[in-house]
């Protein structure tokens, strides 16, 4: 395997920021190292300048690029913990002062998270009446998150998690396998808006009661960090929450004193100050 | 037993393990003292959705708190962390941890190759890799880098390990400083831990 240094990072950084307008400048170094290594391999380019000039070139290969650059590696009810306090705690809360409860799910990825929410909701009698906007720089894993189709190998981990759980059903009355393939029942997220934003360069377009960002931020470093919880912040009502994966920490951003803890082992807050 | 290449100017230890690592580890983490100066980065395979129970495991036996470090929380000196469940664990430029949820590596996450080559990476010369008994090859890789970076290389000796493909593998894809045994491997960090009086 080749080595791949700074400069060569900046160089392909540089090229997507000026003719594309996505900035990977601030991306956690060791991750996105791997990422170009992987599709240096995958493409076969024998070197990172062959690369840049592809990505220069072919705006269609750049797509191509969003979607290997970013992780989707991505679970139902991942950490089932986390999942029973949303249900028992956190939406019984929003509820006692919203009708409705509006969630975004901020670097959806392949949506298992998004039905993961959906199912939960279902089983509380309150989808209907709930807002569900799911958003990802990356539209092919858009175009897999609304098609719901997910591998059997996959859904016996998701089904474990769901167990965990303690949902009321089987997960498999939420889906159907054909051709060793798992379909999702695609009335859970028929309401679910799927857009594309990027969270380093997009704007903060609408305000909700919880906002999911879990293991998304990981893979940017501390200053890019910062930049996008300020917006998360402005992207939640006061009194709403912002839940993170369970090894990120709000700890050291500028903005943590604008939030409480509520629940520290699943990494959930409670907005206090706009 | 005699080392030769020990001095003072080491930053940080990475250790590797798997299957059958476990036993060793505690033993090892008993005779860390508490003032041992540098960071002890473990990377060890372990279930991928249990999030407890493995750091109390290690903790009866250590005499050092063993942190399982949150995204982008910075090394500090002497203190002992390990990769968290289902994460893998790299090491950045500026002495801090990152988290990644990226695919599996060598079917492991957290992998061994990660920590490992992100360390070499950071601590280059300044950096010693200790891979103990297991059963797949992750850490061999990563041991390469260790050594191509200059930094100093010790294996478990695989006569002692419960299961030796990991040592062995990386004993096959580079040179390895020591090849020692538990016993070995404590006197080793204690001939350090004189180093920095």
């Amino acid at each position: 395997m080749q080595e791949i240094h700074i400069v060569d990072l900046r160089k392909i950084t540089e090229i997507i920021k000026t003719k594309y307008g996505y900035d990977f400048t601030n991306y956690a170094i060791s991750s996105f190292k791997r990422r170009i290594l992987r599709i240096l391999e995958l493409y076969k380019f024998n070197s990172v300048d062959a690369l840049a000039k592809k990505i220069s070139d072919d705006p269609a290969f750049f797509e191509e690029f969003i979607s290997e650059i970013t992780v989707n590696v991505t679970e139902m009810f991942r950490d089932p913990s986390f999942w029973r306090i949303i249900r028992d705690k956190i939406i019984p809360n929003i509820l006692l002062n919203h009708k409705k409860v509006s969630i975004w799910h901020a670097g959806c990825s392949s949506g298992e998270e998004v039905y993961s929410m959906a199912i939960l909701l279902k089983e509380m009698g309150i989808l209907e009446d709930s807002k569900i906007i799911a958003t990802d720089i990356d539209d092919q894993i858009l175009e897999r998150a609304r098609s719901g189709v997910y591998t059997v190998k996959n859904m016996e981990l998701n089904e474990k998690n769901y167990v965990r759980f303690r949902g009321e059903n089987e997960l498999n009355k939420y889906f159907e396998v054909k051709n060793g393939l798992a379909y999702m029942d695609k009335s859970l997220v028929k309401d679910v808006s799927y857009r594309r934003h990027d969270l380093v360069k997009g704007i903060v377009f609408n305000k909700f009661d919880i906002v999911l960002c879990r293991n998304v931020m990981i893979y940017f470093n501390q200053n890019l960090q910062n930049d996008v919880l300020k917006k998360l912040h402005e992207s939640i009502f006061k009194y709403g929450y912002l839940a993170i994966g369970s090894k990120e920490s709000l700890i050291w951003c500028e903005i943590a004193n604008k939030f409480i803890v509520v629940n520290n082992e699943e990494k959930i807050y409670k907005k206090i100050k706009e | 037993m005699k080392f030769p290449d020990l001095n003072n100017t080491f930053k940080a230890i990475v250790i590797g393990g798997s299957a059958g690592s476990f036993q060793g580890i505690t033993r090892i983490l008993a005779q860390v003292p508490e003032d041992f100066p540098l960071p002890i980065i473990m990377c060890l395979h372990r279930l991928k959705h249990v999030r407890n129970g493995f750091i109390e495991a290690l903790a009866i036996k250590s005499i050092k708190e063993v942190i399982e470090p949150f995204d982008k929380e910075s090394i500090k000196r002497g203190k002992v962390y390990l990769a968290p469940a289902n994460y893998h664990l790299s090491v950045e430029l500026g002495h801090y941890f990152s988290l990644s949820t990226e695919d599996m590596v060598n079917n492991s996450r957290p992998s061994i190759d990660i920590t490992l080559e992100t360390a070499a990476f950071t601590y280059k010369n300044k950096l010693i890799g200790i891979l103990l008994s297991g059963a797949n090859k992750d850490g061999a890789l990563g041991m390469k880098k260790i050594k191509d970076n200059g930094g100093l290389t010790i294996v478990q000796d695989p006569a002692e390990c419960m299961i030796d493909t990991m040592p062995v593998a990386a004993l096959d894809i580079t040179q390895i400083d020591y090849t020692l045994g538990i016993e070995n491997i404590i006197q080793f960090l204690s001939e350090i831990h004189k180093l920095y009086k």
